[in-house]
């Protein structure tokens, strides 16, 4: 398969007064897993279908392998598109479904039927649903379809493969399987391919690169580990893994939670109020009167591998930590905790 | 012992009534008297008796009348003979108009988002909500002798009112919105996923169309069909007034039915009107197996 490099450049899509995309740069690289992350609204199946060509930005460009994609039609991109509700051709056989690319082609270029028919038998073993040829669409649950969609998608040979929340509509247990599945197929066909999701684990699970989006900007590009350990803004932190928000006080580099100072560093938050990030399992527990904070146990609950407590600070705010489970930890005890890692960003 | 075998086999008595009473409580809260209801559907079988049946009955009893000679001889007389060939040439025609219009409207309405949208739905009801007979005069107002394009069309030789074009013109407009309204609601809940996909697997818009669209729709576009003639086979209003009800070569059925029954020639009159009255019948059967396919089709959804 040829190799294929996206290219973005300042896309700006508008409907109405509301900018679905405001000015969005990105790469992506040949073979690459890139997930399309963020919440509802942020932009992120706008992006995916100005790429597929379903949908056109008012300003920008967008590329493969440097030439204008723009230019193209969806027909003309050879864009793999894998829709959140399938999209199958409800009456067409699964079979014919996935054989729909191939018999659309230009007379020129159509191959014959024994051909469709082998290519299909592969893509249907590849996806593992030989055995549903026949059947409607109608006839097969989520997950089923969701992959009678991909291999469909994956007929034409296509030279980027985008999917749109693929996962969206499936419930949780299909879901995880899925997401497995998917990894290993991208690694077998190793198409570029792109996924759109809100759902920060799946694209921590799955993709090798993690495109953070929010109200139609990027936020941040990192590897999963990238996004999640060191977060560029506080959104990305408040958006990926759970976190602790306190609103804090920094004066000439010298942090206060309510009228407690605090020995923390500022990381070079301007003065004003600020808002500090850390993990629950960040904060570790000490004996009173050590660590930055200190505060008194609310209640504690075990939690699979480690114990929530609800802990009152002294300066204000009840936060809940994740500590060990061989902590002893009980209501009304007053204990220090030190944030292992944090960070502070400058704004309420 | 005994005492208390009886005891508890009371007991266990009344806990039945008790119960039955209380099965008859919620069955009184969920459902009306006994009285009441046998009142209710009575009243409604009597009512579809009188209007519906009833009629329906008589039409067949009077073509029938005479016998079945009377009533075959009734229909090969050649004035029947061209109403029907008539009838069926302007169905014919304003189905197929209607079909086309009707596609293309609901794609436009159902599938895309432009200005004006709400005002062609609204358009599109228009001759539903217009009098038939109102219908008819406009046209007599555009293509009559005094009327904007009268003059225009004299010199050229070319005649509208009074022969088919007008017929089938009148006939077409009062039956524009069945096709569309039947498709837009579907074609609408269908949305565009299907052949944003067909087109990203690199089909055309002719093949998506006819590929894709159409095969989603094709239960809707008969149901339209059937509907859009049955009510063009059965126009009177609009076609009454631009017909000019020439003998033998501009009356529809309709028209003779009427024109029969006023020269007291009952027979033949209701031997037309059972022809339509079938059609009916044909209309309403065919209407209930497409509306089971529709259903089948939205049950099938993906969701």
């Amino acid at each position: 398969m040829t190799p294929v490099t996206i290219e973005v450049r300042n896309l700006v899509k508008k409907f109405g007064t509301f900018a679905a995309l405001d000015g969005v740069d990105l790469k992506v690289d040949n073979g690459e897993l890139l997930a399309l992350l963020g919440p509802s609204g942020s932009g992120k199946t706008t992006l995916l279908r100005i790429i597929a060509g379903l949908d056109w930005p008012d300003a920008g460009e967008v590329s493969f392998n440097g030439e204008d994609a723009l230019a193209q039609g969806a027909r003309e991109r050879h864009v793999g598109f894998v829709f959140q509700h399938y999209a199958l051709f409800r009456h067409m056989t699964v079979f014919e479904n996935v054989a729909f690319g191939l018999r659309v082609q230009p007379r020129a270029v159509r191959k014959d039927e024994a051909t469709i028919r082998a290519r299909v038998r592969e893509l249907l073993d590849l996806v593992q649903l030989d055995w549903l040829a026949d059947r409607y669409p109608s006839q097969l649950s989520g997950g089923q379809r969701q992959r009678i969609a991909l291999a469909r998608a994956l007929a034409i040979e296509p030279r980027i493969l985008l999917l749109d929340e693929p996962f969206g509509a499936l419930d949780a247990k299909v879901r995880k399987e899925l997401r497995m599945w998917l990894r290993s197929l991208h690694h077998e066909i190793n198409v570029t391919s792109i996924f759109v999701t809100h759902d920060q684990e799946e694209a921590l699970e799955v993709a090798n690169r993690v495109v953070v989006m929010d109200k139609g900007k990027i936020e941040q590009i990192g590897s999963p580990d990238d996004v999640y350990e060191n977060p560029a803004t506080a959104f990305v932190h408040g958006f990926i893994g759970e976190s602790i928000v306190l609103p804090v006080e920094v004066a000439n580099g010298a942090v206060r939670l309510g009228d407690r100072p605090l020995n923390l560093v500022a990381q070079g938050a301007a003065s004003g109020a600020s808002r500090l990030f850390v993990r629950r399992h960040d904060m570790l527990v000490g004996p009173a009167g050590s660590g930055a904070f200190e505060g008194a146990v609310q209640h504690v609950r075990n939690f699979g591998p480690v114990q929530r407590a609800e802990v009152a600070l002294f300066g204000g705010e009840t936060i809940e930590i994740d500590a060990p489970r061989d902590k002893e930890l009980r209501a009304g005890d007053t204990i220090g905790l030190e944030p292992r890692r944090y960070r502070i960003f400058a704004g309420a | 012992m005994t005492m208390q075998i009886a005891d508890i086999v009371s007991l266990s008595r009344s806990d039945v009534k008790a119960r039955a009473h209380a099965a008859a409580a919620r069955d009184s809260l969920r459902t009306e008297p006994k009285a009441v209801r046998i009142a209710i559907i009575t009243l409604a079988v009597l009512f579809l008796s009188v209007f519906v049946v009833l009629p329906l009955a008589v039409v067949f009893a009077q073509a029938f009348s005479r016998g079945i000679l009377a009533y075959l001889a009734a229909l090969s007389e050649p004035e029947a003979l061209s109403a029907i060939r008539l009838t069926l040439l302007v169905a014919a025609i304003s189905v197929g108009l209607n079909l086309v219009f009707g596609l293309v409207a609901a794609w436009a309405i159902a599938k895309f988002d432009f200005k004006g949208k709400t005002a062609l739905i609204t358009l599109i009801d228009l001759p539903f909500s217009v009098s038939p007979v109102i219908s008819g005069l406009v046209f007599v107002l555009l293509f009559g002798a005094q009327g904007y394009f009268g003059g225009w069309l004299r010199e050229h030789n070319i005649q509208i009112l009074f022969a088919v074009p007008g017929i089938a013109l009148a006939t077409t407009f009062v039956t524009f919105p069945f096709v569309a309204r039947a498709l837009i609601p579907l074609m609408h809940e269908q949305g565009t996923q299907e052949e944003e996909a067909a087109i990203s697997l690199g089909a055309s818009g002719m093949q998506t169309f006819f590929r894709v669209t159409l095969p989603n729709i094709k239960w809707g576009v008969l149901y339209g069909v059937l509907l859009c003639n049955a009510r063009a086979m059965g126009e009177f209003g609009a076609v009454s007034v631009v017909s000019g009800h020439i003998r033998g070569e501009t009356n529809t059925m309709p028209l003779l039915v009427e024109i029969l029954y006023n020269e007291y020639q009952f027979v033949a009159a209701f031997a037309i009107a059972s022809l339509l009255a079938m059609l009916a019948l044909i209309t309403l059967i065919a209407k209930t197996v497409l509306e089971r396919h529709l259903d089948e089709g939205h049950d099938a959804r993906d969701h």
